[in-house]
């Protein structure tokens, strides 16, 4: 099993209901986002371009996060969701650094904080708080190893990309463009 | 008070001032800080409460989740609520910061004078009170109850407007309609027989061309129809923007015409020529439905896309491709109505084009253009019949704008100024829920009309520039603290919501229907107000409704079959519509009865001074009217507006993203603060953007206070709709001050 979100961002209009909808799930403190929106606009006026994506931690399947924690806190969890276990985080922000999407924050309370793709709601059959909420329905969520699953759908029928390909770290985060 | 009122910040009353009157007020306060439920008393529970946003006027019912603590935790959709889905938008997550916001009101003030100045002392709510009905009941008898105003645009203003009625004053204003959708309405209103209401009856889930002139569908973050315009997008729907910005969704169209500002009515008038000249309108519709066809086909002869080319700036070819493309669609195209449309005092006309344009294709009434509404016909509580008022708000205005169908907000208070009106009509003001001096344009007639009046009272649940003009401010509960009254929304099928109490009230706050009810008593109104408990209230009317406040506490939603017709007009039926002629009514003869344009003319409008650029505001998704700026959770997904400057213009002027500039408008006011510019090529050079609400002057917001401009206070020019009294606000200038480039906000 491997979980994946996959993002329409000719339906995205950025309206960050994904960002607020996380931090009050997920009790993020007051000035820090587990997700943000990104607004890209090219060309010169009136010829215009422009994509929206709202981007979190990619749950990338080679996570360099992952393999620079010096006290195992980052690990992978089930269906891959890379997660942090605040206990055994020292704080030493290695993965902070290591990050190509700076998807990660030092939490208030000393430990490293990111996305976590819900997984307390996923756990309950629900699907992540951003992707329940957003309003233009342009976030999908489940399982890259069923065919079946409306994510493998949209990436066999729709052209995507992931972000920093480049970097080697395999994203679990499609934007469809 | 007679003594001509000036504007107190509430935090001249200083730290000391706003500690709670009595232990357990301190009590609260220190567990709050702490986490506050355990002190209020509350039962740790996992239970959801159902509830209707109050974020804005939308009205998304939700649910909202305490946490194992017991505290206020999230809000969600309710799946069952026909205009959220289950989706709320980013205001409606974050309305919990609405209720953890440490700034809010938290006690009865009175204006009071010590040592000659004007200040504000703590008050009992019985003080407060018994301060309020005696001095309505002397402006009453001195000057007549109908010169009692109440301005509203909350769920509190129901309760109020019985009050009201019941004293005698049908005087009831929401700026909804004078600074925001009531040219619209009149526009309908006199070419339909019938408005587009809130939420607007809009087809767009089935729509095949949406076309949005001036409208930011998605930046205004319309739930329902953000929700089927996605919908639409994805069925393959063609979307048309005009704007001269280019907004999120001018990003997602097939189509966009960046149009020069002021300009609109030349377009709409090009594409009606184009439908007509190239035979593209729907014939079986408009020789069944419309009165006054031959009249346009003559008026629109000599407008051709060439004619608007010069004027609009848009290409022959582009206005011909999005007719065609229009009527292709047709009669599943919507050309949207917009929503704050007062632009150029010409607004009503404006949108009588729309509606003309809308009715050649055949839209109204039709699939995937607009559809018929249904909605519950909720029963009052029993109550005595209202008396019949002496005066109403109209006769404050006995020559002007005929047109229009509800109390101006503008206009009353124009009318409250003496001598600005034959007859000073109003002596009293009750405000709920509105921000006054940052919605209505024209602050310093505001602030004239609050120095004359005899008696101000606001209520809210945060302090804001117009509570700083109250005689007593009274602070309200959130909507996450109280029951409300039913949600009625007309939609595709009837539909009732249910508000009530997630928490108790924090500190020393109210609902509204309880001080209402308790003005009421005092001023021997209180057979209007004859129920126990409001609980006792919804119950009564739930079960008249086929429910009861025990059911609707579990679903939080009821919807209902549609009681008759269809959701669109059969084919080859025959309606009658409610115009003079029965018919769409092209031309209009009420208009014409009026006095005015029977059929939209267009006239051009001012254009900015050399180094003056247009003013052009809107909405951000997450903030609405002049509320929300300090919401944590709001101001922390956007904390202040932004300045829109074009790169040629920012080259012209030395400016960079993020230097810090102060506007001065066309009559030399200049903003009090300073904002961020933001060069980007999404904006004309002819122009600039903010995003309206910041700004905030109130030292008390102490997140709001001095982020970001306040673009009412730049709003000198006011071009009032001689239909129906709208107030244009798109034709102020503004240049750039440069001092403070560089600083940071808040100056």
């Amino acid at each position: 099993m491997r979980y994946a979100m996959v993002i329409d961002t000719k339906k995205c209009v950025g309206c960050s209901d994904c960002v607020v909808a996380c931090q009050t799930e997920n009790k993020v403190p007051i000035g820090y986002a587990r997700d943000w929106v990104v607004e890209v606009t090219e060309g010169t006026y009136p010829h215009l371009q422009m994509e929206i994506r709202s981007e979190r931690c990619n749950q990338c399947e080679n996570a360099p996060c992952v393999r620079c924690c010096p006290t195992g806190s980052s690990h992978y969890s089930t269906g891959g969701i890379v997660l942090v276990k605040p206990r055994r985080c020292i704080g030493c922000g290695a993965c902070i650094t290591s990050c190509p999407y700076d998807a990660r924050f030092p939490h208030p309370k000393g430990h490293v904080d990111k996305c976590t793709f819900c997984d307390h709601r996923i756990k309950e059959g629900n699907g992540p708080a951003c992707v329940e909420v957003c309003p233009t329905k342009c976030m999908y969520f489940g399982n890259l190893d069923d065919p079946g699953s409306e994510v493998s759908k949209l990436l066999r029928q729709r052209r995507y990309k992931t972000l920093i390909p480049e970097a080697g770290t395999k994203p679990h985060l499609y934007f469809l463009t | 008070m007679k003594s001509r009122r000036e504007f107190i910040r509430i935090s001249a009353l200083g730290l000391g001032g706003f500690a709670l009157a009595g232990g357990a007020g301190m009590a609260l306060r220190t567990a709050l800080k702490n986490g506050m439920p355990e002190a209020a008393g509350l039962t740790p529970d996992l239970t959801r409460t159902p509830t209707y946003c109050e974020v804005c006027f939308w009205r998304c019912a939700g649910w909202v989740y305490k946490d194992s603590e017991g505290k206020l935790w999230k809000i969600t959709g309710n799946d069952d609520d026909p205009l959220c889905h289950g989706r709320l938008c980013p205001r409606g997550t974050g309305g919990v910061g609405m209720y953890y916001d440490e700034d809010r009101l938290r006690t009865p003030l009175m204006r009071t004078v010590e040592n000659g100045k004007q200040t504000y002392r703590e008050a009992s709510w019985e003080e407060a009170l018994d301060y309020i009905a005696r001095r309505l009941k002397e402006i009453a008898a001195e000057h007549g109850p109908e010169c009692i105003a109440l301005f509203t645009h909350g769920s509190g203003g129901e309760y109020f407007s019985t009050l009201l009625q019941a004293m005698g004053s049908t005087s009831v204003a929401a700026p909804s309609y004078s600074q925001c959708r009531g040219p619209r309405e009149v526009a309908f209103i006199t070419t339909y027989g019938q408005g587009l209401e809130s939420p607007e009856i809009t087809d767009i889930r089935d729509t095949r061309c949406l076309v949005l002139i001036g409208s930011h569908l998605g930046e205004n973050m319309h739930n329902t129809q953000v929700q089927e315009m996605s919908d639409a997008l994805e069925k393959g729907a063609t979307i048309i923007t005009v704007d001269p910005r280019f907004s999120v969704v001018a990003g997602k169209s097939k189509y966009w015409l960046p149009i020069k500002p002021a300009t609109d009515l030349a377009l709409l008038l090009a594409w009606t020529h184009v439908i007509i000249a190239e035979e593209l309108y729907d014939k079986e519709y408009v020789e069944r439905h419309t009165y006054g066809f031959e009249q346009l086909r003559a008026h629109v002869r000599n407008f051709t896309p060439e004619w608007a080319y010069g004027i609009t700036t848009i290409e022959p070819v582009t206005i011909r491709r999005t007719a065609r493309e229009m009527a292709a669609a047709s009669p599943a195209v919507i050309i949207h109505p917009g929503r704050h449309v007062t632009w150029y005092g010409d607004d009503t006309q404006r949108l009588r084009a729309v509606a003309i344009l809308n009715a050649l294709l055949g839209s109204w009434g039709r699939r995937g253009g607009f559809f018929m509404p249904d909605r519950v016909q909720v029963p009052h509580y029993p109550r005595p019949p209202f008396p019949e008022p002496a005066r109403t708000w109209r006769e404050a205005f006995p020559e002007r704008y005929p047109l229009a169908d509800l109390a101006l907000a503008s206009g009353i208070c124009e009318a409250s100024i003496p001598g600005a009106t034959p007859e000073c009509n109003f002596k009293a003001w009750i405000v709920n829920g509105t921000n006054l001096l940052m919605t209505l344009p024209d602050q310093e007639q505001t602030k004239e009309a609050l120095r004359s009046l005899d008696l101000v009272v606001v209520v809210d649940t945060m302090p804001a520039e117009i509570t700083g003009w109250a005689d007593v401010v009274l602070p309200e509960c959130t909507y996450l603290e109280r029951y409300d009254i039913i949600r009625n929304s007309p939609a595709r099928n009837p539909n009732i919501a249910l508000r009530a109490p997630a928490t108790e009230p924090l500190h020393n706050t109210k609902p509204a229907y309880w001080m209402a009810k308790e003005l009421a008593i005092r001023m021997g109104f209180g057979d209007y107000f004859a129920w126990e408990s409001i609980e006792e209230m919804l119950d009564w009317q739930f079960k008249e409704l086929g429910t009861s406040l025990e059911e609707m506490m579990r679903t939080g939603v009821k919807n209902y079959p549609r009681n008759f017709d269809d959701l669109y007009f059969a084919d080859g039926q025959d309606i009658e519509f409610y115009t003079n002629t029965g018919k769409i009514e092209l031309w209009s003869t009420s208009m014409e009865a009026a006095g005015f344009d029977p059929l939209p003319v267009y006239t051009p409008h001012e254009e900015p001074p050399e180094g003056y650029y247009r003013l052009n505001y809107g909405r951000a998704p997450m903030h609405t009217f002049a509320r929300t700026a300090n919401n944590p959770n709001l101001a922390d997904l956007m904390e202040e507006n932004d300045l829109w400057v074009n790169p040629v213009i920012a080259r012209m002027w030395g400016l960079n993203t993020g230097d810090y500039v102060r506007l001065r408008n066309q009559d030399g006011i200049d903003s009090t603060f300073a904002i961020r510019v933001r060069v980007t090529e999404r904006i004309r050079w002819d122009s600039v953007y903010m995003v309206h609400g910041f700004g905030h002057a109130d030292r008390r917001l102490k997140r709001a206070y001095g982020r970001g401009i306040n673009d009412t206070e730049l709003m000198s020019r006011v071009h009032i709709d001689p239909i129906m009294g709208g107030t244009g606000m798109r034709g102020n200038f503004v240049t750039f001050i440069l001092d403070d480039k560089g600083k940071e906000a808040r100056s």
